[in-house]
């Protein structure tokens, strides 16, 4: 059905259920928003949306106000104007002005606001107490004095990510948004996904800047620095520097790091290859131990890769870990290799290597800190820049990165195939251990169209394939007439979903189950450019896919740096070496101190 | 059942001293022991009526006599006068019965009249004769009285009861909800607390007969946690309902069943907004939600819900024991019936009062406040509480019904009357009101909570009269968007006060400001190179 309506004199029709503020942009009208995040929430606290409605009492908030017929808006009016603008104006009385000196300069949805409707005066004093500034864990930083309540943040920890840890507390002026009781993120039960710090308009949450770390360790002549680049980072650093999303930025991406004084750039995809090798035959293993050994095996298997969602099983569902792969995540496993057999081969000591990752999550920070991930002797991983923090160092350095030619990165640590790119989208872990496991067991190509198993791309919250084993190699026999069961989930939300089904019996019977954590996987992770919004998700996941079709090899088992680290090094997948370097255990942090095991330095 | 010769009716309530009544009534039960004519002679404690600053009072029936200013000591001299001498102790005697000149008989009929806790004197007195006739009827004709009626809400918001009650019975999820808003917050009123205190069972009646009218077989009462009294009763209340069968399953062989639980708040004042309500109710913050959804469509758990205030329900049995038609002629035609006013401030008889609406402001404080107290002159009146406008004598003939006081651009509110006389500064009433709304914004919505606090600062400024040229059309500007912009009505309200004493007071305001005062610079914490920078 639709409705009939006038917007500022323009007469229009929409379906019913569209909001004032869409049909006002359907016809190209952009009436301001703070609060208001797409899809997801439309709390109306913040009061910049108002319009009038003819024949309405009271201004309505457009965001959330729905077409009527008949209903005259006027965005304009002076009512309407001027309402807007007192409500930023006392926003902005409460609000500290040292944006200069503020992360979100210049990327300040609220500095952005005042700006457009002409602010020049602020006529309230500053009222708020000061609070300190909350940098108790190694992901995140919440500066309270920059909160302007539109709890968007709230809506992006309870309605995506299902976490509840911000909730708003107090009344009135006293109002703030907290984490419960306790005062510090770091003594509440917190993912450190970063979604939040994706989504505030504000500086008030941010991730924690590591940049200056990096910094000094290239400036340490002393020390060998090299770098490692998530999969989801070249699908969307180019927003950064004002490119669209989806557009691809591999080649730029190198050679700014080049430029930035690294000493090697390589590739997590190298360590993602590795990741299906270990996790394939993890799975196969578990498999044929259940099927032929008869033996009670923890499946479904779970993949790890995502350290937020291993943060989630440990605080939320440890009963269910011994489901998690023990796979450790592409990153640690970058670490541990690069601090052992890189190391090893151009002869640098450990501790006169630093490992960075750019990664597109904040969580990543985390994981590298906790006490389980010193394999290598040291800390594997040394510092976790996201990909907002390497835009901005890219930038401080004065790279024009817009003009950068493309360059390629190192040996042998850079060296993957297109199944470790798309381990950046939902979907995308399973596919490439999909493509390997198949073919390992029948000696066949996975028979899907493009090798994409088509079922479990998107950005459906759940997704689930499954496929009958008609042919094995003599090996697997046992899987002959098998049917194999997969399922896809992404937010916490939804593996939230997943967890309950397996807890109570797993009754759709699933035999391997990825779960991202942040929505649309790595490439709508915390770390990620802003704004990132389902539309960017899916740009992003585009590019992802082009970048894995052009690839000349595009199966894990495939990559020749991979196969000789296994010659050289590791032996075989799940040995000796392996299972030191690359598995990690996992924590019951369902009581106490969530976040203790953050390893401080 | 004992019949007693006389009856002395004390109200016990919490309007009073309790401690101070309890002592009376302890030391005339002795007395009335110690005399032999504890069988003939019946103390019942009932709600008030009439004046609350009378301290301890009583009635004896039948005769009519009123007592004011008891004391434990006058207990004996009571008893052998009235009693024993059958002579009237004139030194207590208060002239005139209060319940004839305070209430035509519709929400306050019984109170003060009958015990609260005694479901047969509430039968004595016509109760349920309401729920009679509603089970007789089908719930679409009983909807149907109720709009008939009239009947507009009495929590403030004045929407139509009979509308919000069809817009429940048409949703389409079977399970509806009946909830009794009895979280009377409005500094000022005390008519709820009143009600139920006096006449509780009256408050069940209309919530069965309501719930019978939307089809809902579960009930609740949010009831703030400050009030024990009415706690205390209304628990009784309903205990003595269920067992007379006229709560749970099957009320009366009728096929229909409904239940009552309480839910006790926790005494923020935006909980009075009825999606707040139920959001505290759930157990979640007290915020308001966004509308639409109204609650009727989707409110408690989700539930069609219909939230009735107090005095609302308390005018139903009325109605369906004596017909719309009766109803709608009483007062005011656009909001018919009677309304409930707490009076208070510089007047003789400061209490409770129900009068027909329509009446205008000069003549309740005449002919019910007992006029002003002597020595003071009129100066102002705070119309339906904190949130209510400041009324100058200019308006004081408006009649008091929501339509009349919305084309004069005011608001009837919950049925607070606060008078003050010469002496009150209006800046002291408005930053107690400020005060207030600084304390009970909930936080949610940035026009209230940004914008109530720079209003308090004004006025806080204003009142020791360091107000600066231009706060006035600052402060008219901030109300101003407050009105139009909040989220709820608790922004509003808070907007109210101000307007309203610009509109009627502005001289004296601006005697508040100080051509020497400069505006407070935006003064900011000194720039901090924050943890950020790199």
């Amino acid at each position: 059905m639709s409705v009939h309506l006038k917007i500022d004199n323009q007469e229009i029709s929409v379906d019913s259920g569209t909001t004032v503020l869409q049909a006002a942009s359907d016809v190209g009208i952009k009436i301001p928003t703070l609060c208001h995040l797409p899809d997801i929430s439309s709390p109306g606290s913040c009061r910049v949306c108002l319009v009038e409605v003819e024949g309405a009492r009271t201004l309505l908030p457009a965001c959330i106000t729905e077409c009527r017929d008949d209903m005259v808006v006027r965005t304009t009016s002076k009512k309407a104007r001027e309402a807007r603008k007192l409500s930023v104006e006392l926003l902005l009385a409460n609000h500290p002005w040292d944006c200069n000196a503020c992360v979100r300069n210049n990327e300040c949805e609220l500095q952005a606001l005042a700006a457009d409707m002409g602010i020049t005066e602020v006529r309230f004093p500053y009222a708020a107490d000061q609070v300190e500034i909350d940098q108790s864990t190694p992901a995140l930083v919440r500066d309270m004095n920059k909160c302007i309540l539109c709890r968007r943040c709230v809506a992006a920890c309870s309605d995506v990510q299902g976490v509840g840890t911000l909730a708003p507390r107090m009344r009135g002026f006293d109002a703030s948004i907290g984490t419960g009781d306790s005062e510090k993120l770091s003594d509440a039960v917190c993912v450190q996904c970063g979604q939040c710090s994706l989504v505030c308009p504000v500086g008030a949450i941010v991730e924690k800047n590591d940049i200056c770390k990096v910094w000094e360790a290239l400036d340490n002549p002393e020390k060998t620095v090299i770098v490692q680049t998530a999969p989801a980072i070249r699908a969307a650093l180019g927003e950064c520097f004002g490119l669209k999303p989806g557009t691809r930025v591999t080649g730029k991406m190198v050679a700014a790091l080049r430029r930035l004084g690294f000493d090697k750039v390589f590739d997590t995809d190298f360590t993602a290859d590795l990741t299906i090798m270990e996790e394939g035959t993890e799975f196969l293993t578990r498999l044929k131990k259940a099927l032929v050994n008869k033996e009670n095996v923890a499946l479904p298997l779970f993949t790890s890769c995502s350290p937020g969602w291993v943060n989630y099983m440990e605080q939320f569902y440890a009963d269910l870990t011994p489901n998690l792969s023990t796979c450790k995540s592409p990153q640690q496993m970058f670490g541990a290799i690069a601090k052992t057999y890189y190391a090893e081969k151009i002869g640098v000591r450990p501790e006169n290597m630093v490992v960075v990752s750019i990664m597109p999550c904040t969580a990543k920070k985390f994981e590298c800190s906790r006490e389980e991930m010193h394999d290598s002797g040291v800390k594997d991983v040394d510092i976790v820049l996201t990909t907002r923090e390497l835009g901005r160092m890219i930038k401080s350095a004065g790279i024009d990165f817009l003009n950068l030619k493309n360059e390629e990165m190192d040996a042998p640590l850079g060296m993957s195939t297109g199944a470790a790119d798309i381990f950046a989208n939902t979907g995308g872990v399973m596919e490439a251990a999909l493509r390997t496991a198949y073919e390992i067991v029948t000696g066949d190509e996975l028979p899907f169209e493009n090798l994409h198993v088509k079922p479990i791309q998107g950005l459906e919250g759940l997704k689930e394939a499954s496929f009958k084993v008609e042919k094995t190699l003599p090996d697997w026999e046992f899987l002959k007439g098998q049917t194999v069961k997969v399922a896809v989930a992404h937010g916490l939300k939804n593996a939230h979903i997943l967890c309950e089904q397996v807890l109570s019996g797993n009754p759709e019977g699933y035999h391997f189950i990825e779960v991202m954590c942040c929505p649309g996987g790595c490439i709508g992770g915390g770390g990620q450019p802003r704004p990132t919004t389902a539309e960017t998700r899916c740009e992003r996941i585009k590019a992802i896919y082009k970048e894995d079709e052009n690839r000349p090899l595009r199966k894990s088992h495939e990559n020749t740096a991979v196969q000789e680290l296994y010659k050289e090094f590791l032996g075989a997948p799940l040995g000796e070496v392996s299972h030191h370097l690359l598995h990690t255990n996992y924590k019951d942090r369902m009581k106490g101190n969530p976040l203790a095991h953050a390893k401080e330095e | 059942m004992k019949k007693a010769r006389m009856h002395v009716l004390v109200p016990m309530d919490s309007a009073g001293d309790p401690c101070e009544v309890r002592q009376f009534v302890c030391r005339l039960r002795q007395e009335l022991e110690t005399q032999r004519m504890s069988d003939e002679i019946a103390v019942i404690e009932t709600g008030r009526f009439g004046p609350i600053n009378k301290g301890v009072s009583a009635v004896i029936h039948p005769d009519g006599t009123s007592y004011v200013n008891l004391t434990a000591e006058d207990a004996a001299n009571l008893v052998e006068e009235h009693f024993v001498k059958g002579r009237v102790l004139k030194e207590k005697q208060q002239k005139g019965d209060f319940g004839e000149i305070f209430s035509p008989g519709v929400v306050l009929k019984n109170c003060g009249r009958i015990s609260p806790d005694n479901l047969n004197e509430y039968l004595a007195c016509d109760g349920w004769k309401g729920l009679e006739t509603t089970l007789h009827l089908s719930p679409g004709e009983v909807r149907k009285w109720i709009m008939d009626s009239g009947l507009r809400g009495r929590g403030g918001a004045g929407f139509p009861t009979g509308k919000k009650w069809q817009s429940c019975a048409d949703a389409a999820d079977p399970r509806k909800i009946v909830v009794c808003n009895a979280d009377e917050g409005e500094p000022g009123t005390f008519k709820d607390r009143l009600i139920l205190e006096g006449d509780p069972f009256k408050v069940i009646e209309g919530m069965i007969i309501c719930a019978y009218a939307v089809r809902a077989s579960e009930g609740f009462i949010y009831i703030r946690g400050e009030y024990s009294l009415s706690i205390n009763r209304i628990k009784k209340a309903i205990k003595e309902a269920r067992e007379a069968e006229l709560l749970g399953m099957n009320i009366l062989g009728s096929g229909f069943s409904f239940d009552i639980r309480l839910k006790i708040g926790a005494g923020a004042y935006v909980c009075g907004e009825e999606t707040a309500l139920l959001n505290s109710m759930e157990g979640k913050p007290g915020n308001p939600r966004i509308k639409p959804p109204y609650p009727t469509q989707s409110g408690y758990l989700g539930h069609p819900t219909v939230v009735n205030n107090v005095e609302t329900l308390a005018n139903i049995p009325s109605i369906m024991e004596n017909g719309a038609d009766w109803f709608s002629t009483i007062g005011a035609p656009t909001m018919p019936g009677t309304k409930v006013y707490a009076i208070l401030g510089k007047v003789n008889h400061p209490g409770l009062i129900e009068v027909p609406t329509g009446i205008p402001v000069r003549s309740l404080i005449e002919n019910y406040g007992g006029g002003m107290k002597e020595g003071s002159s009129f100066k102002a009146v705070q119309l339906g509480g904190t949130g209510g406008d400041i009324l100058s004598e200019e308006a004081l003939d408006l009649p008091l019904d929501i339509e009349s006081l919305e084309q004069a651009g005011h608001v009837l509110g919950a049925g607070a009357l606060l008078v003050l006389d010469r002496e009150t500064p209006i800046i002291d009433l408005l930053y107690s009101c400020m005060r207030f709304f600084v304390h009970e914004s909930c936080g949610r919505c940035n026009v209230c909570r940004n914008g109530g606090m720079e209003l308090y600062r004004m006025i806080s400024r204003m009142r020791i009269n360091e107000g600066v040229s231009g706060d006035i059309e600052l402060l008219e500007e901030i109300a101003t968007a407050l009105k139009l912009s909040s989220f709820c009505p608790l922004g509003t309200s808070t907007a109210n006060p101000i307007l309203s004493a610009i509109r009627y007071f502005r001289s004296e305001l601006e005697g508040c400001i100080n051509s020497t005062a400069v505006r407070p610079s935006p003064i900011r914490n000194n720039l901090k190179l924050s943890a950020f920078s790199s």
